[in-house]
């Protein structure tokens, strides 16, 4: 790897959590990473782990007013996202920080057309008139690779593929040009040849402009495939992060280890497959100690009395475990 | 095979063991029941259904020396009648009492006839489809376009006045609407797996209907039926205030309302206090009907 | 590896299975402007405690025709038979006795399950529909079935809000055991599912299968899972298979260029796999209007002047292979 670029998304001790009428739901419950400049970063957990939280909590978009960041830090190139205002938020996203949801059908305003949304996207952060901000809108078309821009302007969400929509959506994510972006899940509802399709050119755009992204996922093959690093979430909180290759070679928590076993294979014997018993504890009745416990293969008593702290197991490497041997890390 | 019996045995187990639900269980809800709406409802049936022993007088018992009384608590008003009289001296609070039964149960008949047909038209218009809803939606709309009072005048006077008379006026009046709401709750259950499935099982199309589709429309349908209970009543008020309701001497509030129109500022009680009456009632079935939803909704789309 | 499994009489056999869905303008009395082809000439069988995988992405009419096999469709031509009958065709006792052989599970367990009904209610459906069964003959078999599929007996009485996602797969899998079928159609059985509950359920479907004379339809877009379970697996694209092999040579040697992609585009959990992107152009054609002679032509790298303008036929290129293709 290159020298190490800036550090342009900086989240330290970030906990969100939701007040319902059955409790107080801690969906993000002290999340710290880094995100540089050019790099991936994959979030990656089952559903209920909290990483979806993490992403709106980002862009400051928790659901009102249930939602609330009780704590933590969310550095945006130094500057603390949790201080700032809504008014002032209205700033930044789009402009600095962006988010791609999951689902096309949702994320575009049916009664619209493409170029009005583009546009509507644009005027944000362009101070242009509406004639070249259309050009704009139709340039950014383009390079989504959406085939007939000038026609596709007029066309509504409708009568668009669900990959078409994505491709719309990412062109309005990144019209301010983005220094981050936060991605969630959004291929899920993609055939795969598209996701293909849609994940290089994310990549293409990424190499363009050097954009940090936090890609949120259950998918391994696509974390393999687009991401540099990951961070394994488990009830509201990170417990292995790592460079892709390691977590992969060598994963360190028994939740990475056991959940990379699940997933089926395209390649090699076909032998039964692991599974992981029991599920995930509910988010708004946490147990003491560490929250994997009562699924784990090596748990011990301390594992259920006291939450293990992240300790770094290799360059660049850390994992929340008391069995990991913790090893300096470069 | 020993294998095989080992490994069903240990998921079992350990599914056994994680089986609590992850669902939170909500917290009691009884403080956010609406407890002054349900005691006017209570009070409300009670009365209704007691009326020949709470009543102080008969309500069509006339004592001319003793019209127009105001209420107790007004100069010239006597505990004799508490709510004081009417212009013939029946006394307006036991006419209060006798006129909820006719309310209740005008509402109580109209509702069920009509929520009844307009429940099996939604339900067989949108599980059939096709011809047969197109049919039965164009004559929905049909109804709907109808002017209420205009009907239910129609009506009255084609068949004359008296209960039955009311209660077809309102079936009439209500059953679309009862069906066009319940139809578009059937088609969106009917797009659920589990009716497919109940295809795959084999079950009959009527089967299907009276297992799987009324049971996940009854939610909406029973709130429907709670938030016309005040409209139902308003009609009828209606009616009898323009002199196509139930016949005198028989009390209703409608024609205690009408009745006292000419005496409105002279003897206010006479309107007033089934007016107030009419309102109580009707707000305190909306609130309940309010109250009946939010509590059916959420716990219907746990997830 | 299909010794013993298969039998001389397949259990299923679709033959040149068609279904076109008019589509219609017009308010109240409504031409029809064209057909969706949903599925446009399909034949398989499935054999004895045997699984074909059904893969493809969407609008290839796998679920179209999985649904034919249910009798939730009617086909506009060809036929399904079972044990040679045409399911189509079946009145009266014989239709009761097809649903007891042929059972279904759902993607959705949040949808699979009636809210208001308790789960031995919708676990005994099928038998009590279509058999006479006492009460105690019903709760017994209930009993069996949760036993089966993992869950503890306490879950017969419960109502289906209470259980989790795997969970009500679980039910769903014992509602459809319950009249003890002989194929269990499974439309993306786990897709909704969480990656770690997904082998669960995936471990359960294979001890089934050994346990008992089970046959499986597994309708999937997830390569990797169909080749975990599935013996055989067929290829769909626009309502036609396009390749239809064992899973091992067709894991080990896809033919068919849209196969070709569509493994390229299973992204393995590898970092380090090597990457033959064959990212296809363009977006998948409509049903309505499908292209020319070989339907993939327009997307497929690999396009000659024939392709265009005649339809391949499926062709035999290695024993139980066959592709339809103008390469081959």
């Amino acid at each position: 790897m290159a020298v190490a670029a800036p550090v342009v998304l900086d989240v330290r001790g970030l906990r969100a959590y939701l007040y319902t009428r059955w409790g107080v739901v801690r969906a993000v419950d002290g999340v710290s990473f880094a995100l540089r400049e050019g790099e991936t970063l994959g979030l990656v957990g089952e559903s209920g782990c909290g990483k979806t939280m993490t992403g709106l909590s980002l862009v400051r978009l928790l659901p009102e007013p249930a939602g609330r960041i009780v704590e933590g830090q969310i550095l945006l190139e130094g500057e603390d996202l949790v201080t700032k205002s809504q008014s002032e938020m209205r700033h930044v996203r789009g402009r600095r920080i962006s988010m791609i949801l999951q689902d096309p059908q949702t994320s575009l305003n049916p009664v619209f057309t493409i170029g009005d949304q583009i546009v509507e996207a644009l005027r944000l952060h362009h101070g242009d008139g509406e004639r070249a901000l259309a050009v704009r809108a139709e340039e950014a078309l383009r390079r989504v690779k959406v085939a007939a821009p000038e026609q596709r302007m007029r066309a509504y969400p409708h009568q668009m593929s669900g990959g078409m929509k994505q491709r719309v959506v990412g062109a309005i994510a990144v019209a301010g040009e983005p220094r981050v972006l936060i991605a969630d899940e959004p291929t899920t509802a993609l055939d795969v040849t598209i996701q293909l399709q849609y994940l290089a050119l994310l990549k293409e755009l990424q190499a363009r402009t050097r954009l940090a992204m936090l890609f949120i996922t259950h998918d391994f093959g696509i974390v393999a495939r687009m991401c540099d690093r990951v961070a394994v979430m488990y009830a509201g909180r990170i417990v292995e992060t790592g460079p892709t290759r390691t977590l992969f070679r060598s994963p360190r928590h028994p939740y990475t280890e056991a959940l990379m076993a699940s997933v089926p294979r395209m390649e090699g014997s076909v032998t039964r497959l692991p599974s992981i018993e029991g599920q995930p504890p509910p988010l708004h009745a946490l147990p003491a100690g560490c929250r994997f416990a009562p699924r784990c293969a090596y748990v011990d008593d301390r594992c259920r009395r006291e939450y293990p702290p992240i300790m770094p197991v290799g360059p660049a490497h850390e994992a929340a475990c008391w069995r990991v041997e913790p090893s300096p890390s470069r | 095979m020993a294998r095989v019996e080992e490994r069903i045995d240990a998921d079992f187990a350990a599914s056994t063991a994680a089986d609590e639900s992850a669902l939170p269980r909500p917290r009691g809800d009884l403080a956010r029941m609406p407890w002054v709406s349900l005691v006017i409802i209570t009070v409300l049936v009670l009365v209704a259904l007691m009326a020949p022993l709470i009543a102080p007088h008969s309500p069509t018992e006339q004592s001319l020396p003793d019209k127009l009384l105001p209420p107790a608590w007004e100069a010239g008003g006597s505990t004799k009648h508490l709510l004081g009289t009417d212009v013939l001296g029946r006394d307006v609070l036991s006419r209060l009492i006798y006129g909820a039964r006719v309310s209740l149960i005008v509402a109580a008949v109209a509702l069920l006839a009509g929520g009844g047909i307009g429940l099996m038209v939604g339900i067989v218009s949108g599980y059939l489809g096709g011809r047969v809803d197109s049919v039965l939606m164009r004559v929905v709309d049909a109804t709907l376009t109808f002017p209420t009072i205009l009907i239910a005048l129609l009506l009255a006077v084609s068949l004359g006045q008296g209960l039955q008379t009311i209660a077809i006026a309102i079936t009439v009046l209500i059953w679309a609407r009862f069906a066009r709401v319940v139809r578009g709750e059937v088609l969106a259950v009917k797009a659920r797996d589990f009716v497919a499935l109940a295809r795959v099982h084999g079950c009959s199309h009527l089967r299907i209907m009276a297992v799987h589709i009324v049971p996940n429309v009854l939610n909406t349908f029973m709130v429907l039926l709670t938030l016309h209970i005040g409209f139902v009543i308003i009609v009828e008020a209606s009616l009898s205030f323009l002199g196509a309701g139930i016949p005198p001497p028989t009390p209703s509030w409608g024609q205690m309302v009408a009745d006292g129109r000419s005496h409105i500022a002279s003897a206010w009680w006479l309107s007033v206090v089934p007016g107030a009456a009419i309102m109580l009632v009707v707000l305190a079935f909306n609130l309940f009907g309010d109250w009946l939803r939010d509590w059916l909704d959420p716990r219907l789309r746990q997830v | 590896m299909l010794e013993g499994r298969a039998i001389a009489e397949p259990l299923i056999r679709a033959e040149n299975l068609t279904k076109h869905f008019p589509v219609t303008r017009g308010l109240l009395v409504g031409r029809t402007t064209g057909h969706v082809k949903a599925v446009d000439g399909v034949s398989f069988t499935i054999g004895h405690q045997e699984t074909l995988g059904l893969v493809g992405e969407s609008g290839c009419g796998k679920t179209t025709t999985s649904r034919l096999l249910l009798r939730l469709e009617e086909p506009t031509a060809g036929r399904v038979l079972l044990d040679g009958q045409d399911v189509h065709a079946l009145r009266g006792l014989e239709l009761s006795r097809y649903h007891t052989r042929v059972q279904a599970v759902f993607q959705d367990p949040w949808s699979s399950l009636n809210p208001r009904l308790r789960i031995r209610d919708t676990i005994a459906e099928a038998l009590v529909v279509n058999r006479r069964v006492t009460r105690a003959g019903k709760l017994e078999r209930v009993e069996e079935v949760l036993h089966q599929v993992g869950l503890p007996l306490s879950a017969a009485a419960r109502y289906p809000h209470e259980f989790s996602g795997g969970q009500r797969q679980r039910i769903a899998l014992a509602s459809a055991l319950a009249a003890k079928p002989e194929l269990i159609v499974l439309d993306e059985p786990v897709s909704a599912l969480d990656v770690s509950i997904r082998a669960q359920i995936m471990n359960l479907l294979k001890d089934l299968q050994a346990r008992q004379q089970l046959s499986f339809l597994l309708v999937a877009h997830n390569l990797a899972t169909v080749r975990y379970i599935a013996h055989r697996t067929a290829v769909m694209y626009l309502g036609r298979i396009v390749e239809h092999a064992d899973t091992e040579s067709l894991y080990r040697s896809p033919l068919h260029p849209y196969t070709k992609a569509l493994f390229a585009a299973a992204l393995p959990a590898d970092p380090d796999a090597p990457r033959d992107d064959m990212i296809l152009s363009g977006e998948v054609p409509s049903p309505i209007d499908p292209p020319s002679g070989c339907h993939f032509h327009p997307r497929c790298p690999f396009a000659m002047e024939q392709c265009s303008r005649v339809a391949p036929e499926l062709k035999a290129v290695a024993a139980g292979h066959v592709v339809s293709c103008h390469l081959y």
